[in-house]
């Protein structure tokens, strides 16, 4: 297998390509642009649709259509974007059409920065768009393994019928490394069953609406969502784990706050301290049960994000305060260095855990001498 | 004298592209003739098989429970654009869009201008009843100046709410429209010109020569508070001044279309 340079953003177009893509509509938006820019060309050339939306409303219906009528279909976008495609999202859930979107990053709220940020965490796990959905969210840490996430999520969305989110950030998006890509898929010669595809008067007419104006009618496809959504939840929680055999603390990150973490455990490890990481891939369904089996034999866990510890929220949820748990995160924009984690694992091991107040209060507290010490 | 069946020559009948169903309109309500002219048409033109339509949000919400083809349900006002990822899926196959005007020029003004712009093969049916029917008749971007509503009660102020919108106008300014007619649903002879231009419309996406809309002016007797018969005449009295009928773009190649 070739090894060759790959940028992010171009990555992830390649990867869904390959994974036969058959429709694509984004919006142009910073650091997710190059993943548009590509289709431009890569989608005509293998007679595949692409088109560039007016908006990023225009953008994710247009993918809603092409889902309903039974394309492999798939929008990117970045933060800004990812908030208007929630009624979409929304609709498409309550249609129970699948797709993929690919959410990079960045830095806010408001129109925020380009940099790489977690803050979407909030929006696409628990939520955004109206009414009782749950999409698969997967996050992952690397250009690699974007590329592995991104080429099997097609699938899962169809096994489903449901949405499938690639959460990374700019900094995914942006960098190269080097990455072996995997073989194209055949393009789907058939449309499925249900897909509004026309008739062509071989079969019954497929209608495909998310309106149940009878409130029995909607909570009993509420209850089939539901029902999917706990064969997702046995079926697809995916997570790593590194140095936890020994472990006597972890770390808990995800993406590339997971990534940095990763060096400073590496680091910690080679002071002695006996930590490891635990780095969730799938936001949604969440590695709960993971999570509170950790809760058992470790002695606390510190969650490190770039945003203000939404994940920390399900963290605790799930260890059900039965050990004590830490929080360090950077915002806006701005990334943890390995140094920093290093730092706090230190502390943690040299002064032992804290269980009083809340890890948010405590690091808020932190946090703003740190910023201070910076400028 | 004996009439022989075999003899007789069917005018009229129900047209197989609209189930036989009691529909939720209310009584007088043109939505119904626009649905069945839309059905006469995707009969006449053999399209039934082909075709995938694509529900707005209005009181046509439901038109897929009445159309006997291949249907979807949009948000309100991106029918456009859903209807758009389909014909980018299949370019093949006949894909119409059915909205009213809250739908299709207000919260839908990016989605409709942008389709029209890139001459998106595909068809509009624009139900324009100067009001928002299905939330019970407040104010459209279609409602005429002094026009009263349930939020305009005291009649749309220009001052205050700006103008009405003509969006045949508008939308023909743009090269991708290949047809864009206004038609009005309020006497026989405008309805048969309602369903050439319906035709003409359907030719046109068939023909692949871009964009094509026909607006209908249409009556919504239960919130303009009038009956049937006083809504035609208020519709032709108060709308055809402020709306002329007519043929805002028409593709050349359709200029010598006979049918
Ligand atoms: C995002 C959103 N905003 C508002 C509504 C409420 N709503 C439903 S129908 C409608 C107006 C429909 O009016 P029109 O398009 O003129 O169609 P008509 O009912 O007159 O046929 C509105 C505002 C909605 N469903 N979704
Ligand atoms: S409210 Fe108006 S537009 Fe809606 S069905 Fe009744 S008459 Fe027709």
């Amino acid at each position: 297998m070739t090894r060759e340079l790959w940028k992010g953003n171009e990555a992830i177009a390649e990867a869904a390509v390959r994974a036969g893509l058959q429709a694509y509509f984004g919006y142009p938006i910073t650091p997710q642009t190059e993943a548009l820019e590509y289709l431009s060309w890569r989608l005509p050339e293998l007679g595949r649709a692409f088109l560039q939306a007016e908006s990023e409303l225009g953008a994710i219906n247009m993918v809603y259509g092409a889902a309903c009528a039974g394309a492999r279909t798939m929008t990117t976008t970045s933060s800004p974007g990812t908030s208007l495609m929630m009624e979409g999202l929304s609709y498409i859930a309550g249609t129970e059409v699948p797709m993929v979107l690919v959410d990079v990053v960045r830095g806010g709220p408001g129109l925020g920065n380009i940099a790489p940020a977690q803050g979407d965490y909030n929006q696409i796990v628990h939520g955004g768009g109206h009414g009782d959905y749950h999409p698969i969210v997967l996050a992952p840490a690397s250009i690699q393994e974007t590329i592995d996430t991104i080429y099997g999520v097609f699938d899962i969305a169809d096994k489903y019928r449901t949405i499938g989110i690639i959460m990374v950030d700019g900094s995914i998006g942006q960098m190269m490394e080097p990455v072996t890509l995997p073989p194209m898929k055949e393009v789907r010669k058939n449309w499925p069953a249900w897909a509004a595809s026309a008739t062509e008067g071989k079969r019954e007419r497929n209608v495909l609406t998310s309106i149940y104006l009878d409130p029995k009618q909607e909570e009993i496809t509420n209850l089939r969502l539901m029902k999917t959504w706990q064969q997702i939840e046995k079926n697809e929680v995916r997570y790593k784990e590194y140095f936890m055999d020994d472990a006597k603390f972890a770390v808990v990150g995800f993406g590339s706050a997971g990534r940095v973490a990763l060096s400073a455990v590496r680091a910690a490890r080679a002071e002695g301290i006996p930590v490891g990481l635990f780095r969730p891939i799938s936001l949604s369904p969440f590695p709960k049960e993971q999570i509170f089996e950790l809760s058992q034999k470790l002695q606390g866990l510190f969650v490190v994000e770039m945003n203000s510890g939404m994940m920390l929220d399900d963290v605790m949820l799930a260890s059900q305060g039965r050990i004590p748990v830490e929080f360090y995160g950077r915002m806006g924009g701005v990334m943890p260095f390995p140094d920093e984690i290093l730092r706090e694992i230190r502390l943690l091991h040299a002064n032992g855990w804290k269980s009083e107040g809340h890890p948010r209060e405590r690091w808020l507290a932190k946090l703003e001498t740190i910023i201070k010490e910076e400028q | 004298m004996t009439i022989h069946l075999e003899d007789m020559q069917v005018i009229y009948q129900h047209p197989e592209s609209l189930l036989n169903v009691n529909t939720h309109y209310c009584p007088g309500c043109t939505h119904g003739v626009a649905h069945r002219l839309v059905a006469e048409v995707i009969d006449e033109m053999n399209l039934r098989n082909d075709c995938i339509g694509v529900a707005s949000v209005g009181c046509s919400v439901f038109a897929y429970n009445y159309f006997d083809f291949d249907f979807i349900q949009s948000p309100h006002g991106r029918a456009p654009a859903m209807a758009t990822g389909v014909k980018r899926v299949h370019p093949d196959k006949v894909v119409l869009t059915y909205q009213g005007d809250g739908d299709m020029i207000s919260i839908g003004t990016a989605e409709i201008t942008h389709a029209a712009a890139r001459g998106e093969n595909i068809t509009v049916i624009f139900i324009n009843n100067a009001n928002y029917g299905m939330t019970g008749g407040q104010m459209a971007p279609t409602t005429l100046p002094g026009q009263k509503t349930t939020s305009s009660p005291k009649g749309r102020d220009v001052e205050q709410a700006g103008y009405p919108i003509r969006a045949s106008e508008m939308l023909a300014t743009l090269d991708g429209a290949g047809y864009i007619a206004r038609r009005s649903l309020h006497d026989p002879k405008n309805i048969r010109l309602a369903k050439k231009a319906i035709r003409t419309a359907f030719e046109t996406q068939v023909r692949g020569l871009g964009f094509s809309m026909v607006e209908l002016l249409s009556i919504c007797p239960t919130n303009w508070h009038l009956n049937p018969a006083a809504s035609t005449r208020w519709l032709e009295e108060n709308m055809l001044p402020y709306y002329p009928l007519g043929d805002y773009k028409v593709h050349p190649a359709l200029k010598d279309l006979k049918f």
